[in-house]
């Protein structure tokens, strides 16, 4: 029988059906950041479980460090805390963990790809809704709770009910200026927030196939705020030549053996799914969020929209973005004056990123009245970025060039928005308050259109920079 | 895949099994209505609240940006409404918990003193959060919903009362159909919401199937799918 990657993938993990009916998935890659994983630790030590697959479990710290100064003990010293627990936690049960000695520590996210621990066939969780990332490469890869973080620790299983599957095509060619980030905000336009609630999405179609692994990455990143727990991208050459020669990936004979079993996971030509959407890639331009979610998003040549064009279910949430982000409905969004840039996270913090953000910023300036930051992904994005000068670029142009983290996406940091500053960001979610200050307000766009906005001082068409 | 259920200990015991206690059939109490779609894990918990390496006292920071300005001042709030203070069931709409995994947005809510939700749909993150820590969640049509958020705001000293076998809930005379997957109401009635000794107990299975998993095996022939 025809199947996609994602019935293979699923049953091949499958323990057994649970008495209650969910079904008990083993988990071959667990990733553990400082935030979500103390209390599991504690639950684990007070409850003298032992963890069984130590050797499949692998730890960094992304959240809380801070990305200029990072001298021990940190300033902040909650945030010590917490990455004192990470390293003793690691350390008493036998977990690698990635810290700055390393060179290897970055956003959680980053660092699995980029290592060679990600990979396809594997099923992989981690405390933190954005592990849907992991799906680019043909992975079944999902965010959970503390108390499963727990389950996971103690039995590298979780208990789970399967999903319904969608398949998304994106036919066609994206035009100049339009990126992976585009795609997916249009996505999650056309599907709404709560679109993909019990659903594990493919995504497949042109413009998927001919993706880099980083653009699948930032697509498969953001299908969590479209709902979906997980999404994936079945595995093809791109995702084999990413792969060959990582650290962690298989080596010599090994990978020509793990290349057939990649081929064998992928979907088949015939494989069916509950639900099929199509869009034309062809038909995308820049996109910018003007609300609280991310499906509050237009091209860039839109106006706001008007309230009434809103589905009455979704007019109190339009009503409600309005008022906080103090923006009119039928005015241009572009134009809009912003007061910070950044540049970075899980989403948007990989080398090809900071290399097409720097095309746009090289040899032009940061608006004066505008504070704009470039945060690599990973210790090695950063390296790698530097050995190719772009560094230089941003810091010639005015930008901050900071150490690795996931600083101004969520603000656990010292960076953060104060009062009720605009932020240009290439980060995955605009909800309020989410860059540290409660009445601060975020406009999410791609790299490029974050460089076009930081030297414009305002939301610009990243079309115009390029020639 | 064929396999035998094995029974976890607890379960093999009677009535007066520890597990009895971890028993959720009924909820009842007063209900605080909050309304609002894609209410999202960030508004529940602000990131900042969670540099903590225990869960004991985030109660107090449920919902604080929308509940407090600057410098502390209330704003206007279901939980600093005082005629919902004692409420403990809590009724929402659309999507709610979307966004973040932090499982310290349902500790907030619990550790604030609510005992099960009411609401459109849940993203589903949040579901399991809330299931694996035994705070019963459940849906219902928007009718319903909205329904039995007017009447508590009518009247917030009306218990509501919940029943999770029956599938109902009701407030006074306006009862309301409410749902769960069968998976969650299982675990929630049953008492086995808490997973790990249920899955702890097939140990010697999981190996099995780890052995069988190529990237476990070194992509060894017969590997293929
Ligand atoms: S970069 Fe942002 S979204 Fe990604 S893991 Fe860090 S905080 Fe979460």
């Amino acid at each position: 029988m025809s199947r996609s990657l994602f019935e293979k993938v699923w049953e091949m993990h499958k323990i057994r059906k649970l008495p209650t009916g969910k079904d008990q998935i083993f988990i071959g890659l667990h990733l553990i950041h400082e935030v979500t994983s103390p209390q599991a630790f504690s639950m684990i030590r007070e409850s003298g479980l032992k963890i069984p697959f130590p050797q499949n479990t692998f730890a960094t710290v992304d959240h809380i460090v801070p990305t200029a100064l990072q001298e021990r003990p940190f300033q902040d010293g909650l945030a010590e805390k917490m990455m004192v627990a990470i390293e003793n936690n690691t350390k008493e049960f036998g977990i690698r963990f990635f810290g700055f000695d390393t060179a290897k520590q970055g956003i959680v996210h980053v660092i699995g790809p980029e290592l060679g621990l990600t990979l396809p066939g594997l099923t992989i969780a981690c405390g933190d809704s954005h592990t849907s990332t992991h799906g680019a490469f043909g992975a079944l890869a999902f965010g959970i709770g503390t108390t499963q973080i727990k389950d996971l620790l103690a039995t590298q299983t979780l208990s789970l009910s399967k999903p319904k599957s969608r398949r998304i095509n994106v036919h066609g060619n994206l035009g100049k200026g339009v990126y992976a980030k585009d795609v997916i905000l249009a996505i999650i336009h056309k599907l709404g927030v709560n679109g993909g609630i019990g659903y594990c999405y493919e995504y497949n179609g042109d413009v998927l196939t001919q993706m880099s692994m980083e653009e699948r990455m930032t697509i498969c990143n953001m299908t969590i705020e479209g709902g979906a727990r997980m999404g994936y991208v079945n595995p093809d050459q791109t995702t084999f030549d990413y792969l060959r020669g990582r650290e962690y990936s298989p080596q010599g004979d090994e990978f020509k053996r793990a290349v057939e079993f990649w081929k064998s996971i992928s979907s088949d030509k015939d494989a069916t799914y509950n639900d099929v959407v199509n869009l034309d890639g062809a038909k995308m331009e820049p996109m910018v969020t003007w609300g609280i979610n991310p499906g509050q998003a237009i091209g860039i040549s839109e106006n706001f929209p008007e309230v009434q064009s809103f589905k009455e279910e979704d007019r109190q949430t339009a009503e409600e973005a309005y008022k906080f982000m103090s923006f009119k409905p039928g005015k241009s969004v572009k134009g809009t004056s912003i007061d910070v840039a950044f540049i970075g996270s899980c989403t948007n913090g990989r080398l090809s990123d900071l290399r097409e953000a720097a095309k746009i910023v090289k040899g032009r300036k940061a608006a004066k009245n505008v504070k704009a930051l470039v945060v690599p992904g990973s210790q090695q994005v950063a390296s790698a970025a530097e050995r190719e000068g772009l560094d230089q670029v941003f810091t010639e142009a005015g930008f901050e060039w900071r150490k690795a983290g996931c600083s101004m996406c969520l603000a656990m940091n010292p960076d953060r928005l104060t009062g009720r500053e605009i932020c240009a960001s290439s980060s995955n979610r605009n909800f309020k308050g989410r860059q540290g200050s409660p009445t601060g307000r975020t406009i999410l766009m791609s790299p490029a259109m974050v460089a076009a906005a930081a030297i414009k001082g305002k939301v610009a068409d990243v079309r115009e920079f390029l020639d | 895949m064929k396999t035998k259920l094995k029974k976890t200990k607890a379960q093999k015991q009677g009535s007066d099994s520890p597990l009895d206690a971890m028993k959720i059939r009924t909820v009842s109490g007063r209900g605080i209505p909050l309304p609002g779609n894609d209410i999202d894990t960030d508004r529940i918990i602000p990131a900042r609240f969670m540099k903590c390496i225990t869960f004991d006292d985030l109660g107090q920071y449920a919902f604080y940006d929308a509940r407090f300005g600057e410098n502390g001042v209330k704003k206007e709030h279901p939980f600093n409404h005082p005629k919902y203070k004692e409420g403990t069931v809590l009724i929402v709409n659309r999507n709610f918990g979307c966004g973040s995994s932090r499982e310290h947005a349902p500790q907030s809510l619990r550790r604030h003193g609510i005992r099960a939700i009411i609401g459109e749909s849940f993203a589903e993150i949040f579901y399991d959060n809330c299931t694996a820590i035994g705070l019963p969640i459940m849906t219902s049509t928007r009718e319903n919903v909205e329904g039995l958020m007017s009447l508590v705001k009518e009247s917030p000293t009306t218990e509501v009362k919940i029943d999770l076998v029956k599938r109902e809930a009701s407030c006074g005379d306006f009862s309301i159909a409410i749902e769960q997957p069968d998976q969650t109401r299982k675990a929630l009635t049953e008492g086995t919401w808490d997973s790990t000794a249920e899955l702890l107990s097939s140990l010697e299975q999981i190996k099995a199937v780890a052995g069988k998993l190529p990237y476990m095996n070194g992509y060894q022939a017969g590997a293929k799918q």
